[in-house]
């Protein structure tokens, strides 16, 4: 609970004015929060401002899945910024941990594929490892082609099944 | 709170019972491409002497099995002027005016107990002499088994190699259930799609079937654990036994030609790499060191050696390398070149030939490689086509192909000439396995 509320107070610090939606649990955190934020800053603003991270558009916390080229395993550049982003979560919160789950698209064998998306998502957690990250504090496991999010046989479908989920258990 | 357990039980032994309904996968089979010149046989319905219907038209399993095998054209029974039960009854020189190269007839006879004595006879219609004559008993439960055999046994004495009618597949199921999550079955059946067993079930993904030289196990990769782990099933008593429990991705069981030792990929030390592990001491070697991932190994025939999918030198090509109880006795050396990708090999059982999967312009499909030649030759015109896997006859290749969306078995003659799909009701089907000759 402190760690949360710490984060919490982190993200409501560094948002800009952004509301979102939040769970009725997050809304009972975020109502003691106010109150240690209010009487840190003095504002009786009516307007609260709470911000989950991972929920936040704003926050590259909020993105989970990152997609790669055909029969590729490198990060795009565009993508480094999210990964890093979890990168410092977790080497801030030691006691996290993440599965990063690897998949790929329906073309070649299905066994080339589970190594295809293991190897993509060792990409991912060999940049987190360089930001601090503990070894310990990420599992891998590759699905290659069994867990499609898109049904089609197209490069639309295919795009999106080419990637790796950052999991949270528990969250 | 009794009474709702003891309802729940009676569903759950209820859904069981349905759940093993021979009748639940339904099955049909489309003959996509016949050879030219097939050899015209005319497979008469046999006779039958007992009481009400015959137990079982065996005929027209064994019309299928040569029919499908592409080497055979089996005649149109409303064709057929004369249909004789006994030798004597044969007239040549009717089954040559409409070109019959030969002649199947049969009786199927009633006996005590609900049991049945078959015979059969096969003629050469030129020389008008009989080829081969046997005569059975059987339950009821063992005819179309029986069919089987009597195609392999005609099969081989017009060809003189011998038939793989009288074997299974094992192959793995995909269907959703009412909450729309996927089941995956790992099922086997009779080599024609008939007689469905369903060995294990799981929400996780189940992946590569591999049948143990004597055809008593199974050995294949399931999620249940959370990630993929290979395990070895026992056909007849389902007993289950789990061979890895590493991190990473435990890929790609093939079981020696001696069935003493498993080659397989794992991913725990790094990235895939190949090791042996001996199945009585669960030992493992290490064969491959590279910094692509080493996959899909299957063994030659003599057990000195395997070939397998690597991407070391960018793209999925194949590669051999010579093993012994030590580890690798030599280099890997790259065996395929043409195409874009070329993954999965399966060995031909006189280990000459490899089936692979060949990627060119984004297409999938199944090819044959000949090591003496080095010829390529593509099999199938699919847009992703997979797991080819040898009849043990080495006549028929069975693979994984899409029909109208769907997840199919596809089987085709090694020389191309002629193809089936066999499409079930039960969902999406892949991955097949053709078994071993059974050996009771």
């Amino acid at each position: 609970m402190n760690k949360w509320n710490k984060f919490l107070l982190v993200g409501l610090l560094a948002s800009f004015g952004v509301a979102c939606t939040s769970t009725s649990e997050q809304q009972t955190d975020a109502t003691q929060q106010d109150t240690q934020t209010d009487s840190r800053t003095g504002a009786q603003d009516q307007t609260t401002i709470q911000s989950d991270p991972f929920t936040d558009p704003s926050n590259p916390l909020s993105t989970t899945t990152i997609y790669f080229d055909f029969d590729r395993s490198e990060v795009k550049a565009a993508d480094r910024e999210v990964v890093l982003a979890h990168a410092r979560y977790l080497a801030d919160n030691a006691d996290v941990k993440i599965v990063l789950e690897g998949h790929a698209d329906e073309r070649g064998t299905r066994e080339y594929n589970i190594a295809l998306g293991e190897r993509r998502a060792k990409a991912v957690s060999q940049l987190m490892l360089l930001q601090g990250v503990a070894q310990s504090q990420i599992d891998i496991v590759s699905f290659g082609e069994e867990r499609p999010v898109a049904l089609g046989h197209d490069e639309s479908a295919w795009s999106v099944n080419r990637r790796v989920e950052i999991l949270y258990p528990g969250r | 709170m009794l009474q709702k357990t003891k309802l729940s039980l009676l569903i759950i032994l209820l859904s069981m019972s349905l759940m093993s309904a021979p009748a639940r996968a339904s099955l049909t089979i489309d003959i996509t491409l016949w050879l030219d010149n097939a050899t015209p046989i005319a497979i008469v319905p046999f006779g039958w002497n007992g009481v009400g219907k015959v137990p079982m038209k065996m005929t027209d399993v064994i019309s299928n099995d040569l029919g499908r095998s592409g080497q055979f054209a089996p005649m149109k029974e409303n064709e057929m002027i004369e249909l004789p039960h006994e030798g004597r009854d044969v007239n040549f020189a009717t089954w040559r005016n409409v070109n019959m190269k030969y002649v199947v007839i049969g009786k199927i006879q009633l006996l005590a107990n609900k049991s049945y004595q078959v015979q059969f006879q096969l003629f050469d219609v030129e020389k008008g002499t009989q080829m081969a004559g046997h005569s059975f008993k059987a339950k009821e439960n063992q005819l179309r088994r029986l069919s089987h055999h009597i195609s392999d046994l005609v099969y081989e004495a017009i060809t003189g190699e011998r038939g793989a009618f009288d074997t299974y597949l094992a192959y793995i199921t995909v269907s959703k259930n009412r909450k729309g999550q996927n089941r995956y079955r790992l099922a086997i059946s009779d080599s024609d799609g008939y007689n469905e067993q369903i060995l294990f079930e799981s929400s996780m993904p189940i992946v590569r079937p591999v049948w143990s030289p004597d055809g008593k196990q199974l050995a294949y990769v399931s999620y249940a654990s959370g990630r993929p782990q290979i395990y070895m099933q026992n056909v007849f008593t389902k007993n289950t036994q789990q061979l890895t429990n590493f991190k990473g991705s435990n890929l790609s069981p093939a079981w020696s030609p001696d069935g003493r030792r498993m080659a397989m990929s794992l991913s725990k030390d790094g990235n895939s790499e190949l090791y042996i592990m001996d199945l009585n001491s669960r030992r493992l070697t290490r064969i491959t060191r590279s910094y692509g991932a080493d996959l899909e190994p299957a063994w030659f025939p003599d057990g000195k050696s395997l070939v397998f999918t690597s991407d070391r030198g960018g793209r999925a090509q194949l590669y051999r390398i010579d093993v012994n109880e030590g580890g690798a006795s030599g280099r890997a050396k790259r065996v395929t070149f043409d195409g874009v990708e070329n993954l999965r090999p399966a060995v031909s059982p006189d280990g000459k030939r490899i089936a692979l999967v060949h990627n060119t312009g984004g297409q999938y499909r199944i090819a044959i490689l000949d090591l003496e030649s080095e010829q390529l030759s593509l099999l199938t015109d699919g847009r992703l086509d997979e797991s080819p896997g040898f009849a043990p006859n080495g006549s028929m290749l069975i693979y994984a192909s899409q029909a109208r969306g769907k997840g199919v078995l596809a089987a085709v003659a090694t020389d191309g000439r002629a193809s089936h799909k066999m499409r079930f009701t039960s969902g999406d089907v892949r991955e097949p396995a053709w078994s071993p000759y059974k050996q009771d």
